[in-house]
């Protein structure tokens, strides 16, 4: 991102209590989102911190103050990418063999799919029944267990809504990576919520249910 | 009209590369067509679009109030 280049950042009461006040309404999702970044409660209010104190000094930056919320969590995430990456370059090892499981129980999974089947359609719609029945719990489970760089792809992109141009740049990657990688977490990941459906019984549940009583309202 | 032609297979490749809108203009409203038209692949859509809505909703959780009073501290120093 820019250098910080600004002295004057605007720090007047005024605007500190405007700053503090998106912040605070910001608070969660920001505290949400560093958690399933680094999946780790101490590490995340690190991240939050520091990416705070670098927007505060940076506010002068911000031109465009309807933009207030993208730049803080762009901010966020270049803060968690900065000492992810450092930390990377000293276990890369471990990262490659992360990904090299990743890969090989991979092969295009489609939750849909699965779920799409002529024998669960007797009972209405399942995927819809399946995707709300998750729990939070059970979606924040199924991110946590990607691997680091499928993880904070699937944040970025699916989440955070960067562009692959974007989440590139930022990762340093090429962007066919980013593309390969992503079509790859995703896999990992509805292959991941499948597991949990069929263990809480959301998927075998439906069946117990009277055919064709299940409501196929859309 | 052959232009236009779009079947469902292509639809479900580049189905993740239209929801993150990265086709060009022309493919991405061909898949919107595509959609409006097709049951199944609509069904689909909406499907991965919920999903991803669930994903985003889940990355919410409740600050401690520990980092809260460490933000305010924080802003205190500069």
């Amino acid at each position: 991102m820019q250098e910080p280049d600004n002295q004057e950042s605007g720090q007047t009461g005024e605007s500190r209590r405007l700053f503090e006040r998106e912040v605070e309404r910001l608070m969660d999702r920001l505290y949400g989102t560093a958690l399933r970044l680094t999946r780790c409660p101490d590490d995340a209010e690190d991240v939050v911190a520091e990416a705070v104190g670098r927007a505060w000094s940076r506010l002068g930056e911000l031109r465009d103050p309807q933009q207030f919320e993208g730049w803080l969590f762009r901010i966020l995430h270049n803060t968690f990418i900065s000492a992810w990456r450092r930390r990377r370059c000293r276990q890369d090892r471990e990262v490659e063999l992360d990904l090299n499981d990743a890969e090989s129980d991979a092969g295009a999974f489609s939750l849909f799919a699965q779920l799409h089947q002529p024998f669960l359609l007797w009972w209405g719609t399942p995927e819809d029944r399946v995707v709300e029945a998750l729990l939070r719990e059970d979606i924040q489970r199924a991110v946590d267990a990607l691997p680091d760089s499928f993880r904070v792809l699937v944040m970025l992109v699916e989440v955070e809504g960067y562009t692959y141009r974007e989440a590139a740049d930022s990762l340093g990657l090429p962007l066919g990576t980013v593309r390969s990688r992503l079509s790859r977490a995703r896999s990992t990941l509805q292959r991941a919520l499948w597991e949990q459906a069929r263990e809480a019984g959301i998927v075998q549940g439906a069946p117990a249910s009277t055919p064709g009583a299940g409501g196929t309202q859309e | 009209m052959n232009a236009e032609h779009i079947d469902c297979e292509d639809v479900i490749e580049q189905l993740f590369a239209f929801l993150d809108r990265e086709l060009d203009e022309e493919r991405q409203q061909r898949i919107e067509r595509h959609l409006n038209r097709c049951r199944d692949c609509f069904t689909r859509a909406k499907f991965e679009r919920r999903l991803r809505a669930r994903i985003r909703d889940a990355s919410e959780v409740k600050a401690p109030e520990r980092l809260r009073r460490r933000i305010r501290g924080l802003l205190n120093e500069f």
